[in-house]
């Protein structure tokens, strides 16, 4: 499951990152690297800064200082028309899924797709339908507006939705937030299909255990403004680091522990 | 795989004109770059494309440097065309590392484009739902002003239950901050019927009318109307606005469950207050309405301030003042009342708080002149 060799070269690379705002030191001196084909997870407590650090990364907010490159391209300083072409190259689902709630969300992907291509309405349509699908939601789901929805179902939806350009590069924010244990191993599973079917590279910011002991295969934990440890769910686990050890020894973090061994037990692959 | 989507040729399929010699099966060739960039217009194209009438066709699709869902969906499409005219199609060559995509398409159900699109309403049944739809909108905002005046009825049998705090708030928003911009431009109202009415009154020397001009028409109509209309816009879209984005974000429900009745908290305060700051934003109209007036009597007819007062004190009864007065807290109910109707309207989508925000300030005004022209006619017939 982890990178391939053949596949060493970086999609996302961080260096010497610090964020501000006012006196108040987010991040000091971030460096980290998400390679091609991996599932990063970027991990930490609330307020460490772990979503901010993902919106400097897909250009929403500036940092103070240091360097991001996206597919080996400098990010910070981009102009919007430029940015463009590397916008169409990843796509964003948001903590709270922010789908366009006057739109279904059948056209909740058309708009993307209508937005960068001249395809027939058909086609997108019939798109649209598919990644859809590919995210698991009932075909029935596609003419029902967000508000109907429920909060499992609108991630999926909003996965839709940035998959509509078929990205090389997937951000998620909080991919199982507010979902119920059940929705939300679902969504373990389809980050990581979507991964190994569609080549994706994603990078996510979580504190959900038990999506990163099954799905991640890198993490980087954030703590007072820096990384304090990047590696493997295992090799993080066996980390001296006191914070480190706080949070995958609590009660919670043993618990998504077990379970992950329980699974990998009984289905060896 | 997609990087080739900067370079690289865009997709592209061709039918040989004859099967190749030795082999039965009509031979056709994907190349190119089938991703969602690169497959643009090549739907026409394959549509216009001259298919055999029967037989095998062999599509190459080795040419394909690279394939994402959207071209994998389109090549799946076209072979499930073909072969629902009765042709065997086979796919050659596909390059291994597309197999697990392609699987993955193919595997899916015919996807169909998000159901039948939308049946149009024919003329009579579109009038029909029309009609019917207002005259639910009627009997809803009926029921909302019952149920309001219930709130405030079983409020004053219960006095504590008033939201003072809440009262005082919403006159200082609605009242005390409307003062600039009601006062100024109901000094320019005056001034300009000041302005008009000069002009004509001169020619028969009847100058000092213009008292009368300028003090029934402000006190009487212009006055309560405008600021009606002024409040309507400020304050009216205000409170839709308020209430239509509580409603998106649940707040309203939220209210319900800790047992608060929502009107109670979010309709009496604003239209106890609003009925208690037209009258006054009204009678402050009226003052600087008429002191435009005076201004420009003065300006244009030389008519000194003392003489216009004086005239003044004998153009306007008693009842003129009043019947302009009177109007004022009812065109508040309108207002509130309104606004805040508009506010519980609002379902689930931020377009909605828009929408909801824009009938309601149409429909307060509206009311409010309709309303207008009604006083006029009962007063006339009082003789007032």
């Amino acid at each position: 499951m982890t990178a391939n060799t053949e596949s060493v070269d970086a999609i996302v690379e961080i260096e010497r990152l610090s964020t501000r705002f006012g006196d108040a030191v987010v991040h000091e001196d971030v460096s980290l690297s998400v390679r091609r084909g991996e599932i990063f997870a970027i991990v930490g407590g609330s307020g460490c800064g772990k979503s901010t650090l993902l919106r400097e990364v897909i250009l929403l907010q500036p940092p103070a200082s240091g360097s991001i490159r996206v597919f080996g391209r400098e990010v910070i300083g981009l102009s919007d028309e430029q940015a463009l072409p590397l916008r169409r190259r990843w796509g964003v689902v948001f903590e709270r899924g922010a789908l366009f709630s006057s739109l279904t969300v059948t056209e909740n992907v058309t708009m993307v797709l209508d937005e960068h291509t001249s395809l027939s309405p058909r086609l997108t349509g019939e798109i649209a339908a598919l990644k859809i699908a590919l995210t698991g939601l009932p075909a029935d789901a596609g003419p029902k507006y967000p508000n109907e929805l429920s909060g499992g179902m609108r991630k999926r939806a909003a996965l839709a939705r940035a998959l509509a350009l078929d990205p090389e590069l997937l951000f998620l924010d909080e991919p199982t937030a507010g979902l119920d244990p059940l929705s939300a191993s679902g969504i373990d599973e389809l980050v990581r299909n979507l991964r190994d079917v569609l080549g994706l590279t994603i990078m996510m910011v979580t504190h959900d255990l038990d999506l990163l002991w099954r799905a991640s295969d890198r993490v980087a934990v954030l703590g007072q403004g820096r990384i304090i440890g990047t590696g493997s769910m295992t090799e993080l686990s066996e980390l001296a680091d006191p914070l480190i050890r706080e949070y995958f020894h609590g009660p919670r973090g043993r618990a998504a522990r077990e379970q992950a061994w329980k699974r990998n037990s009984t289905s060896p692959s | 795989m997609p990087d080739a989507i900067k370079a690289g040729d865009p997709a592209e399929l061709t039918v040989a004109a004859a099967p190749a010699a030795g082999s039965a099966a009509n031979a056709a060739r994907c190349t190119g770059v089938w991703t969602v960039a690169g497959i643009s217009g090549l739907e026409r194209r394959i549509d216009a494309l001259q298919w055999p009438a029967a037989g095998e066709v062999a599509i190459e699709t080795s040419a394909i440097v690279a394939l994402d869902t959207a071209g994998a969906w389109l090549l799946q499409r076209t072979v499930r065309d073909l072969e629902a005219r009765g042709l065997v199609v086979r796919l050659i060559g596909l390059r291994p590392e597309f197999n697990a995509l392609a699987e993955l398409i193919a595997s899916r159900g015919v996807a169909s484009a998000g159901g039948a699109p939308a049946r149009r309403p024919g003329m009579l049944e579109g009038l029909g739902r029309k009609t019917f739809g207002e005259a639910r909108e009627v009997i809803d905002f009926l029921a909302f002003v019952g149920e309001s005046f219930t709130v405030l009825w079983r409020s004053i049998l219960q006095p504590r239950r008033i939201r003072w705090r809440a009262i005082l708030h919403n006159i200082e928003t609605a009242g005390f901050d409307a003062l600039p911009i009601t006062g100024l431009l109901s000094f320019l109202m005056g001034v300009v019927i000041a302005y008009q009415g000069a002009d004509q009154l001169q020619r028969f020397g009847a100058n000092i009318y213009v008292v009368d001009l300028v003090g029934i028409a402000m006190l009487r109509e212009l006055s309560p109307l405008m600021t009606a209309i002024i409040v309507a816009g400020r304050s009216g879209s205000a409170y839709t606005a308020q209430i239509g984005t509580m409603k998106v974000t649940e707040e309203i429900d939220a209210l319900r469950t800790v047992g608060v009745v929502p009107q109670e908290l979010l309709v009496l305060p604003k239209m106890l207050a609003l009925v208690v700051v037209l009258p006054l934003l009204t009678v402050y109209t009226d003052i600087t309405g008429v002191l435009g007036g005076m201004l420009m009597a003065r300006t244009q007819l030389g008519l000194s301030y003392r003489v216009f007062l004086d005239r003044l004190d004998q153009a306007i009864v008693m009842s003129t003042y009043l019947t302009g007065l009177c109007k004022a807290p009812v065109f508040a109910m309108i207002i509130a009342l309104v606004g805040c109707h508009r506010g519980f309207q609002t379902a689930g989508s931020a377009d909605s708080v828009g929408r909801q925000t824009t009938i309601s300030v149409v429909q307060a005004i509206f009311l409010v002149i309709v309303i207008d022209a009604l006083f006029s006619v009962i007063f006339n017939m009082l003789d007032l």
